[in-house]
């Protein structure tokens, strides 16, 4: 059995809005499940007195100074949005209507 | 949008008890961003304070403003919470145009401060006010919802989105279910709030700004049948931004749920919004499903590890907190708690001490604050503190008062010229001719002319009705348009007519 299933698959791609095929849940549960697999033999090597850890460096308490530094200008800002109106960012609807 | 019933909050509350949450946003009043170095001022133009690790552009990397983590270690610790040896950020991911990553850096189940607590009173009884945690995250951008009839997201057409808040930080304040307030709900709703908002004030975190946002509340409220242990299904109300309308959040929750429960119903666990023209709220979320926000560690921020002496070094370095600083000045006034609440309530207590502090008595500067001006604020519906007048203003009237140059009734006229811009009550005093009239001639003159005016009062007084005086008085006043000193008109009207108290 796949480490993820076909449905779980299909919940993660309506969070991300991602709008998939029959065959490309299929397919992606497929190759999602073999990542999974793959990294979960690092749990299986790990021994007791190995912490999980979700940092690779052993640092904390990287903070920089409450400084300010230039900003981009707004044309900047918006030069890569695919629309933009009042020097803002104009996105599709969020919402329907409400129900 | 329904129209829903509500139960009149004293029957709500004779056959419901309500538990109350709270969760507090306070926008610190940093510099820089939390993760950049983009400026924080409120109102710039649109987009102006962005830069590439704000709007999320490839290759950027966010790095934590030490003064966010310092200012939220010290509001947990004003808040008497446990201060953790070692957490982390965490991705909250979220499909919303909102913020241009798709997530929000936040922190999940490892808070920087958690188990604390905040006592309040209401009513003149204190009340403890458990604080679950306190965690950093970052605000979002502010989107306009463009088409539709009503501005809101349902029914828009497309909305707009401008970053400049999208990165500020922000400090997450959320309390453990509060039950057993009973009928005060809404009223300890609002003190804690008020509460917490003066601690910001007085550690200098925050401007704490309800009307712009740097302070805003989320409510939840349930409801269970008198006598049950088991606590209903909780709402949350968004949108509360301002002290009255978290208490009148509360409220009509209480009433709407009431209603719901009473006729059968079930209440629904939802966002919902509360809309300060009508005080009520409506349902907030529409089919979205249940959220899903998959947190996982942020892999672009190393963990936060306080150091203990630092911890210390803030501790002790903390300013006298509000509720002390109210006993110590009640004491030092000598003030019933009552009068002191009044003033709490009115924000008069910085501006009285100030106002002591630059020479006046304290029953004195009490009288001012909470009299002539408090009116005057209630009059303009502006704050005390924004009333163009200044501590140091009020103490020389009351100066003057003291050392017989002006009396009440001069010395409001005085009052009136500065908050009208005439200047200095000493600029005031010599522009409108508001000197007392202590000179014994000209006030004699004015006495016998009165005395003349009024042979009726001035016989009652000649024999033996002294009360009769008054009238007398009163005339004097009048001929001297307010100027006169009473005390000493009365002496001398007695003086003339031949009699004494």
């Amino acid at each position: 059995m796949s480490a993820i299933t076909r449905d779980e698959v299909a919940h993660l791609a309506r969070l991300s809005r991602l709008a998939l095929t029959d065959d490309e849940l299929d397919h992606y549960a497929t190759q999602l499940g073999a990542i999974i697999e793959s990294v979960a033999k690092v749990a299986e090597v790990a021994a007791e007195d190995v912490p999980p850890s979700s940092h690779a460096l052993p640092l904390t308490n990287v903070f920089r100074a409450d400084e300010v530094r230039p900003s981009l200008t707004p044309e900047q800002a918006l030069s890569g949005a695919p629309a933009v109106e009042d020097d803002r960012f104009r996105v599709p609807r969020i919402l329907g209507e409400e129900a | 949008m329904n129209v829903e019933t509500a139960m009149p909050y004293d029957e709500a509350l004779d056959r419901y008890e309500p538990v109350l949450g709270l969760e507090t946003h306070v926008e610190l009043g940093t510099e820089s961003k939390m993760f950049c170095g983009c400026k924080t001022t409120f109102g710039a133009p649109p987009n102006t304070q962005v830069c590439p690790t704000c709007l999320a552009l490839p290759g950027s990397l966010p790095t934590a403003n030490a003064v966010a983590i310092e200012s939220t270690i010290r509001i947990g610790l004003a808040l008497n919470c446990s201060i953790a040896e070692w957490c982390r950020f965490a991705r909250k991911n979220y499909f919303y145009p909102d913020m241009p990553k798709n997530y929000q850096i936040s922190q999940y189940d490892e808070p920087l401060c958690f188990d604390g607590y905040l006592d309040i009173e209401v009513d003149g009884k204190p009340v403890r006010i458990e604080i679950e945690r306190v965690h950093l995250e970052e605000d979002t951008g502010k989107s306009t919802h463009v088409g539709g009839a009503t501005g809101r997201i349902h029914g828009a057409d497309y909305s707009i989105v401008d970053y400049n808040r999208a990165g500020i930080p922000l400090v997450e304040i959320v309390t453990k279910p509060i039950p057993g307030t009973d009928r005060l709900a809404p009223e300890v709703a609002k003190a804690y709030v008020t509460e917490l908002r003066e601690i910001m004030r007085s550690l200098g975190v925050s401007d704490v700004r309800m009307e712009e946002g740097s302070l805003r509340c989320d409510v939840n409220v349930s409801l269970m049948p008198r006598g049950s242990s088991e606590w209903g299904t909780r709402t949350e109300t968004k949108n509360v931004n301002s002290l009255r309308s978290v208490e009148r959040a509360v409220r009509s929750e209480i009433e709407r749920q009431a209603a719901v429960l009473a006729g059968g119903g079930r209440i629904v666990q939802e966002t919902r919004h509360f809309h300060e023209d009508t005080g009520s709220t409506t349902s907030g979320r529409s089919k979205e499903e249940a959220q899903d926000y998959r947190y996982f560690p942020e892999p672009d921020l190393v963990p936060i590890a306080p150091d203990r002496a630092w911890v210390a070094e803030l501790k002790a370095a903390l300013p006298e907190l509000p509720s002390v600083k109210r006993k110590r000045l009640r004491a030092e006034w000598g003030l019933s708690e009552l009068d002191m609440e009044a003033m709490h309530n009115a924000d008069a207590i910085d501006l009285v001490e100030a106002t002591v502090a630059a020479g006046a008595p304290a029953a004195d500067a009490r009288k001012w604050w909470m009299g002539e001006l408090a009116r005057r604020a209630n009059e303009s519906g502006s704050a005390l503190a924004e009333l163009p007048i200044t501590p140091a203003q009020i103490a020389r009237v009351t100066e003057l008062v003291a050392s017989g140059a002006l009396n009440d009734k001069l010395a409001r006229e005085v009052l009136e010229g500065v908050l009208a811009g005439e200047g200095a009550p000493d600029e005031v005093v010599e522009k409108r001719g508001l000197k007392i009239v202590n000179d014994e001639g000209e006030l004699s003159a004015i006495v016998d002319q009165v005395i003349a005016g009024n042979a009726d009062a001035a016989d009652k007084v000649r024999s033996g009705k002294v009360a009769a005086a008054g009238a007398l008085v009163g005339g004097v006043m009048k001929a001297s348009r307010g100027k006169a000193d009473a005390a000493r008109a009365r002496e001398l009207i007695l003086e003339k007519l031949g009699v004494s108290d």
